[in-house]
């Protein structure tokens, strides 16, 4: 047997599932279950890493059919460059997170269980492989179910807290909206394929068929609908911010990653590979919706100060810039410019790798900080700089990434998206022409807004001086976190650097992914500059060097602090000035509700904001009160919008239906003899 | 020889845009001088500011950490790159290609993203007011300041400032609304971007006004110089990118040392001329609240739009 | 001057009409809303002259000069002289959500811009690719009748808008007939005056020029 992707990829899976019949023998001795588990776990996900960095780099899809399943439905399993490029991001994420877990994992050992952690963290990678490898309807959502469940365990993981346990059902109900609407158009695109029993269920069948736009145009919205509840695009977010926080930093990690990216993959797959039907509106919608979530996520993003939420709001922003990106590729397909579908896909994938690297590098450094302090509210930390160098290091690198900053990773993927809208005036349609470069520009908002967000973040957790009541809760040196935990979060940052100046090389890796989906390649112009340069269509239009940009700002900075260090010029520390006010406290320092106040202002009227401000005057003079009260509540406006009436509603049709309920046997009997009378009507 | 030439210009570039930035700097504040009937320091009072301040002890709170101390060594640097990138004595740079001017602008953004960072480590009321409104103007200017680049990259078919302002040189004049627009946006958030009146007095530690004084209130010796000097060479090429996008007639378009020399002095004299527009500009305005300013971008905004419009309708 | 340059600066011209129509739209001080209604004559009636020389029908040139004695110089003065009169000449007018306002505007001259594309495939004049603005122009004072209050602004509001329709008439069809265009003049010219005698008659009644104070005069029921 020869070796290959996919049967490495076997291995990966074997051993996950090695890992968790492990788990019993070990249930006694949690110490050791977390010791054993989580490297076997990140061993695992690394092996899946390789799988799928060599698919796409062999291009040749194989596929296999697996003889367990329901009877006539066997299972199909299939590894393309699309499958592994999505696993590749996966796999990457999940061997870090898996690194930093058994670190992370040991701050529960003594105080609960983590068995159920162990076996729901490893079905939940199991389950996202096997997503992005399923070739059948019947699979796909059976691992969406697996990976759906774990996930819900998982949020529920410190089921002691009533909010945590609202946040899990809350993301239940909708992941199996979701997932229901998600059933119904794979239904409709079997039934297209107008096969037989069940054979139109293979993906395989979907992809030989041509759908009518009728059909296609069912399949596709359902779909949307479904993979966009799972992503969180807005309106369907809402159990976002509440269920990724509530989970352990190491799953939120993956939640936030990696989990968002299988929606992200569904989309991709099911509109470019399965439906391969291109209707301008379907681009539009998807670009409209896209530019919404991005600057709603990243304004709810701003406003909060608890920064487990504001990390989750900002994925929602993450999933709104991928969603422009398949918007544009959509469009662009549909005018049949394939090369520039090419560049906007390529975005896409650039973008979810990315984010599936900063994002899971914040919440883990939001772990950290939990670890460290057990607060999750930015306005009671502050100055921790000086206490975990190494977390603060890190979290500032993730920071930069995820603010589109060059050198590292984030800005190239925006860069890509800006260019795809630049070259949208060789669109065939004047309107159009006219209105995506304004899409730019709320793009360009979102970017800064980001920086906006990140400079709180860090500034309010890491800098100044302890915001809180209590001075810092441990000594000065005793709050860095442990190595694995540090490795962890290491090797994150550091793909963020080597995506942000490798881009080229990364590029011509994963072209062939958009040349099997829109027939567009970019990597020949990408690279034809060499490896330094990344010019994405003609390097006289655009270019970029990401390697040169850094190596540039290392040297200058190190020869002007060289040059400037020459001549002994002293340090003098002293007290911080105070302007003669003898009084400073560390309460006088900006925190992060006032931090983000002019943005509040301006943006102040997309959501539900109420501010109290209450003075207790003193008696001596009006002018100088004793105390000051402020209070302030942000509250998402689609919960009003959308979510109340819905809920009241069904409140309202079920109390309707409680009518029913008499509670007298005779009155049940004559519900079942009038619907048999009413059956027997209709089937005669 | 031929290898090492456009080396040689492009060191000789960054010297001009590290010495160029203090006398202009000198330049408007001796105009500004004369225009409120003040005698000036004189054109050089900026190297002399810089050099006292290399030469002074650093005073530092006892509670700034290493990022504090790393900002004005990032800020320089990152400045000077993007100094090396814009066209402004010739077109044929080797570092052109390292950046296109979408990431220039993020060029500015890490240094923006840095300067803030800065302001809040102290954790003094001041420095968070500073980053936090910093932030927020940084926010709202970026987006306008892409559109207007865009306009001009919509007529050009590139983002590269060198092949825009090529095109510019070697296509037939022809008067497009479309630049007249970007043109005024383009000033309007260079004002907003580099500190300037209506915006954000430089001259001033007024606490309810200042922004970026506010952010580096903290800073002194070689630190204190690094950032002003910084200052200075971003307000000098932010004028340098207008040139290039607007006005590149004069910027030498090959490696002849005679185009060269030519190219410098086309750049003194309209570096004069700009000088004495931003301060017709900031002796005409008061400074604005600082919640005007969201409105100030806002037109800044329009205007680029309207710029992008008209290049889709009018021309 | 060529034809060409011609074109170019009477798109120029186009360009900041469209300009002056959004600082109409945003502007709060009513001495500056006259001037730029003035600029904004003075741009049309540049624009007319140059239409005119380029299709040479001359009688473009007394739409032209006509446009610059009453649009430019006797109804900004008579504006300028009831402003003096009714002491309203400092007042600031409050607008509410300018941005909002913008993005409205924005969006009305992408809308026009869609409306007019058929024409402008049609059409073969010089002109035709300014119809987008002229319409644009005419929303835009429409927008500007709809978020002032304030009975004058509405009135300038209303000047600019009938400057938009002008313009489309020129940019369309090289213009009206003369004779067309010289009763609109007058038209305008007693409007007004009328106007004048209106401001008047509702500053006695209502004490001040807000044109909110009229709900009063519906019927209680």
């Amino acid at each position: 047997m020869n070796l290959s992707p996919l049967i490495v990829t076997y291995l990966s899976l074997f051993l996950i599932a090695f890992t968790i019949a492990l788990v019993p023998l070990f249930a006694k001795h949690q110490k050791i279950l977390i010791y054993v588990s989580f490297p076997l776990m990140s061993i695992a996900s690394a092996i899946a890493v390789v799988a799928g960095i060599w698919s796409v780099a062999i291009d040749t899809p194989e596929s296999v059919t697996l003889s367990i399943g329901l009877p006539d439905l066997p299972f199909h399993l299939r590894l393309d460059p699309l499958s592994g490029f999505f696993l590749t991001t996966i796999g990457l994420l999940s061997f870090f997170v898996s690194i930093y877990s058994t670190g992370y994992c040991k701050g529960y050992a003594g105080k609960r269980s983590v068995t159920h952690l162990v076996i729901f963290y490893s079905l939940f990678i199991a389950g996202m492989f096997l997503v992005v490898l399923s070739d059948d309807a019947f699979f796909f959502l059976i691992s969406w179910e697996l990976m759906a469940i774990a996930s819900y365990f998982l949020v529920m993981f410190e089921d002691e807290l009533i909010e945590n346990r609202r946040a899990a059902f809350l993301y239940l109900v909708v992941a199996h909206i979701g997932a229901l609407a998600i059933l119904l158009s794979f239904g409709v695109l079997a039934g297209a394929t107008g096969l037989e029993s069940f054979s139109g269920y293979t993906f395989d069948a979907m992809r030989q068929t041509e759908f009518p736009l009728k059909w296609a145009t069912v399949a596709f919205l359902l779909a949307f609908f479904g993979f966009s509840a799972k992503a969180g695009v807005i309106p369907l977010h809402v159990w976002l911010p509440e269920a990724h926080p509530a989970a352990p930093s190491n799953v939120s990690a993956l939640m936030s990653g990696v989990m968002l990216k299988t929606a992200i993959y569904g989309i991709i797959r099911v509109t470019f590979d399965l439906i391969r039907v291109f209707p301008l509106w379907w681009g539009a919608m998807v670009l409209i919706l896209g530019l919404i979530t991005a600057i709603m996520g990243i304004l709810y993003a701003i406003m909060q100060n608890d920064i487990k939420r504001m990390l989750a709001y900002s994925s929602v922003e993450n999933i709104g810039v991928i969603l422009i990106g398949i918007g544009l590729a959509i469009i662009f397909t549909s005018f049949h410019i394939p090369v520039l579908a090419a560049l906007s896909l390529t975005a896409v994938f650039y973008h979810s790798i990315n984010h599936a690297m900063f994002k899971g590098l914040l919440f883990m450094g939001a772990g950290a900080l939990l670890h460290a302090t057990h607060k999750k509210n930015m306005d009671e930390m502050g100055g921790l700089i000086h206490y975990m160098p190494w977390t603060s290091t890190l979290f500032l690198i993730g920071s930069i990434s995820i603010s589109a900053l060059p050198p590292f990773n984030g800005f190239i993927s925006e860069w890509l998206l800006f260019q795809a809208f630049l070259l949208s005036p060789s669109l065939n349609s004047p309107l159009l022409n006219l209105l995506i470069p304004m899409g730019a520009a709320l793009l360009a908002l979102t970017a800064a807004l980001v920086a906006a967000c990140f400079v709180k973040a860090f500034g309010i957790t890491f800098l100044g001086h302890w915001r809180g009541h209590h001075h810092p809760p441990l000594q000065k040196m005793g709050l860095e976190v442990n190595w694995p935990m540090r490795i962890g979060m290491i090797l994150p940052a550091l793909m963020c650097l080597i995506l942000g100046i490798l881009p080229a090389m990364v590029i011509e890796w994963m072209d062939k992914i958009s040349d099997e989906l829109v027939g567009g390649k970019i990597a020949t112009t990408a690279g034809a500059f060499g490896w330094l340069w990344l010019t994405p269509v003609a390097h006289e239009r655009a270019s970029y060097s990401g390697a040169i940009v850094f190596l540039w700002i290392i040297v200058v900075v190190m020869l002007v602090y060289i040059l400037l260090h020459i001549r002994k010029t002293a340090i003098h520390r002293v007290p911080l000035w105070d302007c003669g006010f003898e009084k400073i406290t560390p309460r006088m320092q900006y925190n992060a509700a006032s931090f983000s106040m002019p943005i509040r202002r301006i943006f102040g009227f997309l959501f539900n904001i109420r501010e109290q401000v209450r003075l207790s005057t003193s008696t001596i003079s009006p002018s100088f009160p004793n105390r000051l009260y402020y209070r302030l509540r942000i509250r998402d406006r689609f919960w009003g919008w959308i979510y109340r009436p819905i809920s009241e509603s069904s409140y309202w049709i079920s109390r309707k239906f409680g009518r029913l309920q008499q509670g007298y046997i005779h009155v049940y009997l004559i519900y079942s003899f009038i619907t048999i009378i009413i059956l027997l009507i209709f089937a005669r | 020889m031929i290898e090492l030439y456009p080396f040689i210009i492009e060191a000789i570039q960054i010297v001009i845009v590290l010495l160029f930035a203090p006398l202009f700097v000198g330049w408007v504040r001796m105009l500004k001088c004369w225009f409120q009937g003040r005698t000036s320091a004189g054109l050089f009072q900026p190297y002399r500011g810089i050099l006292k301040l290399f030469h002074k002890d650093v005073i530092l709170a006892e509670n700034a950490s290493w990022l504090f101390r790393f900002t004005p060594y990032l800020v320089f640097g990152v400045t000077v790159l993007a100094g090396g990138i814009i066209p402004i004595i010739s077109l044929t740079l080797p570092f052109a290609t390292v950046a296109d001017v979408i990431a220039i602008v993020a060029l500015f953004a890490i240094v923006r993203f840095f300067t803030a960072l800065a302001g809040m480590d102290i954790g003094t009321a001041f420095g968070g007011m500073g980053s936090s409104r910093e932030m927020m103007i940084g926010s709202l200017a970026e987006p306008a300041m892409l559109m207007a680049i865009f306009t001009v990259s919509l007529i050009s078919q590139t983002t590269s400032l060198s092949n825009m302002a090529d095109v510019v040189i070697h296509k037939e004049f022809i008067l497009r609304p479309s630049m007249a627009f970007a043109l005024l946006a383009f000033v309007l958030i260079s004002l907003a971007e580099t500190g300037r009146i209506p915006v954000d007095n430089p001259a001033t530690h007024l606490e309810l006004t200042m922004i970026h004084e506010a952010m580096i209130l903290e800073y002194s010796g070689r630190h204190l110089a690094l950032i002003e000097w910084a200052g200075m060479i971003k307000l000098f090429l932010f004028t340098t990118i207008g040139i290039a996008s607007f006005f590149p007639w004069g910027i030498s378009t090959s490696v002849n040392l005679i185009n060269i020399s030519a190219g410098i002095i086309f750049l003194i004299l309209k570096m004069g001329f700009l000088g004495i527009g931003l301060i017709l500009i900031e002796t005409g305005l008061a400074k604005m609240r600082i919640f005007r300013v969201p409105e100030f971008l806002g037109s800044a905004f329009l205007l680029s739009t309207l710029g992008m419009l008209s290049y889709f309708i009018l021309e | 001057m060529s034809i060409n340059l011609a074109a170019q600066v009477n798109s120029i011209m186009a360009a900041l009409i469209l300009l002056t129509s959004f600082g109409l739209l945003v502007q709060r001080r009513m001495y500056g809303l006259l001037h730029l209604f003035a600029w904004q004559g003075l741009f049309l009636s540049i624009s007319t002259a140059i239409v005119g020389y380029v299709s040479g029908s001359h009688h473009l040139y007394i739409s032209s000069i006509l446009t610059l004695a009453l649009k430019v110089i006797l109804i900004p003065y008579i504006l300028h002289f009831l402003m003096k009169q009714l002491h309203i000449h400092k007042e600031v007018e409050q607008l509410v959500n300018v941005p909002t306002i913008m993005l409205i505007g924005i969006a009305l001259v992408i809308f026009s811009y869609y409306l007019t594309a058929p024409i402008r495939e049609l059409s073969t004049l010089v002109t035709r690719s300014t119809l987008a603005v002229a319409l644009a122009t005419v929303m835009l004072g429409l927008l500007m009748m709809i978020t002032r209050r304030h009975a004058v602004t509405q009135i300038i509001g209303f000047l600019a808008l009938e400057n938009g329709l002008f313009f489309a008439a020129t940019s369309a069809t090289y213009g009206m007939p003369l004779v067309v265009e010289l009763g609109v003049a007058l038209d305008i010219l007693i409007a007004a005056f009328i106007f004048g005698i209106f401001f008047f008659q509702i500053r006695t009644t209502f004490d001040s020029l807000d044109v909110e104070q009229m709900t009063k005069l519906k019927e209680e029921d």
